[in-house]
């Protein structure tokens, strides 16, 4: 009795026990956990620098600036998703493990968005004021972000899981997965814009949680046909 | 009747019967199109407001629509694919790709043509032409992703996965022109009640419309025989029946 309950936790347990995993391998490599939002604030950098220093100019074009460099940001951070653990095998065992592989991919990629999506939501606003962003935006630029970098992550963990056994397959990855993003990107930047100019936000923000819903309510079984995929051979 | 189905999913006979089907597909195709062109270009009266240049819609249209469709037809074959496990509703898949992806250059093509003298400008971000242009990068990431892998099966079934979740974009493609208010007129054919568009200029149209489609039957065919030409390289059916021929 006692090993039979040790031998098949709950599901509940099992994504924990991913989740945990995962979120302490970053701790240990937390270098490489912070050079995707080093990344953000480098790119949101170049455009002052490509456009011009005057605020009022920059305050014009930041919502679309902080959404595009979100959406390189959390690709950036696609490509060692799953690769350390199909290379090293972990990703077979967990094929063959008989547990739901769609569920245990969506806590991989929880913890993606934990790692990437979530220090994104609290880094823009900072970013946003460097471009002149008014603070009276910041809970709408942090809103549309949270939405949607949930979306990105879905979204990129599918194209992740296609391009894992393809040999330097990250350029693949973005061609494949910007494009699906994209509606996203128009949400999302589109709220942060009507929020500027004082206009009802609320349309886009739920069309951005319908995305939402949609992508983390379909996405997993793409993402797991698609290791099954990866992973055979 | 599933018997014929079953059939057609069998290289060789799929092979010989597109083979026989082409020509039914491309010799009419020709020839609406040549009935379309003096219909759309010579017997259509003038537009009265954008004169001459309206008639880039008969080669516009039936493209706009048909790089949707091939879209869509493509996504069902590779569903088809991976569900049955049909090789050959993946190798109809691979064929469609490329079609779909010039027919949509044409679109782009076509509507920045016509785009110059209408709006004065080449290129405008208009909702319906960036989705068409976000369709491209679809076809385009298709095909790279098919392209990265050695094996037939593992391109066949990652690019299939790649097509089904792609194609949840084809409805927002299409009901973009409702969602965003633009400077593209909207559609003027699918409203058959009340067509905005005269009967003299709508005929030529449709004709188009089914002479793009045959045409893209035909040139399926065509690619479809190549498609299982390389992939039955080595199978015995093929020599067999090269020996006899």
């Amino acid at each position: 009795m006692q090993s039979s309950v040790q031998t098949t936790p709950g599901l509940g347990k099992i994504l924990m026990l991913v989740l945990a995993r995962d979120l302490r391998l970053a701790v240990r490599h937390w270098d490489q956990v912070l050079q995707p939002l080093i990344f953000f604030v480098i790119v949101t950098t170049l455009f002052p620098l490509a456009i011009s220093p005057a605020l009022d100019e920059l305050r014009k074009i930041s919502p679309g600036v902080l959404w595009v460099a979100a959406m390189l940001a959390s690709l950036l951070a696609l490509e060692s998703l799953f690769r350390p653990d199909v290379e090293d095998g972990t990703m077979e065992q967990w094929v063959l493990s008989g547990q739901p592989l769609s569920l245990l991919l969506l806590a991989k990629t929880a913890t993606h968005w934990l790692l990437t999506g979530l220090p994104l939501v609290l880094m823009a606003p900072i970013v946003g004021t460097a471009l002149g962003m008014p603070q009276s935006v910041w809970p709408v630029l942090a809103a549309t972000l949270a939405l949607g970098t949930g979306s990105l992550s879905v979204l990129g963990a599918i194209g992740a899981a296609l391009t894992v056994s393809v040999r330097r397959g990250s350029v693949l990855l973005a061609l494949l997965v910007l494009p699906l993003e994209m509606p996203v990107l128009i949400f999302g930047a589109r709220a942060v814009d009507l929020a500027m100019q004082g206009e009802p936000v609320a349309g886009p923000l739920n069309l951005l949680a319908a995305l939402l819903l949609f992508f983390v309510s379909l996405g997993p079984f793409a993402m797991a046909a698609a290791m099954r995929i990866s992973v055979e051979s | 009747m599933w018997l014929w189905f079953h059939k057609l999913s069998s290289p060789p006979y799929a092979y010989r019967t597109a083979g026989l089907v082409r020509p039914w597909l491309f010799w009419p195709a020709i020839l609406l199109m040549i009935v379309g062109a003096i219909g759309g270009l010579v017997l259509a009266p003038e537009d009265y407001q954008q004169k001459d240049a309206f008639r880039i819609i008969y080669v516009h249209v039936p493209s706009a629509s048909l790089s949707l469709m091939i879209y869509v037809v493509m996504a069902v074959a590779a569903a088809v694919g991976v569900i049955w496990r049909i090789k050959l509703a993946h190798a109809v898949a691979a064929a469609c790709a490329p079609v779909g992806a010039w027919f949509t250059v044409a679109t782009l093509a076509t509507g920045s043509i016509y785009g110059k003298p209408m709006w004065g400008t080449w290129w405008e971000w208009d909702p319906r032409l960036t989705s068409e242009l976000i369709l491209l990068f679809l076809y385009l990431g298709y095909m790279a992703l098919r392209a990265s892998f050695d094996d037939t099966q593992r391109a066949d079934r990652a690019s299939a996965i790649l097509a089904i979740v792609g194609v949840v974009n084809v409805p927002i493609v299409k009901y973009s022109v409702v969602w965003w208010n633009s400077l593209h007129q909207g559609p003027s054919i699918s409203k058959l009640a009340a067509p905005s568009i005269e009967g003299s200029m709508l005929w030529p149209l449709l004709i188009m419309m089914l002479a793009f489609i045959l045409y893209f039957g035909a040139v399926l065919c065509d690619r479809l025989r190549g498609e299982i030409l390389r992939r039955e390289r080595n199978a015995s059916w093929l020599s067999e029946s090269l020996a006899r021929s």
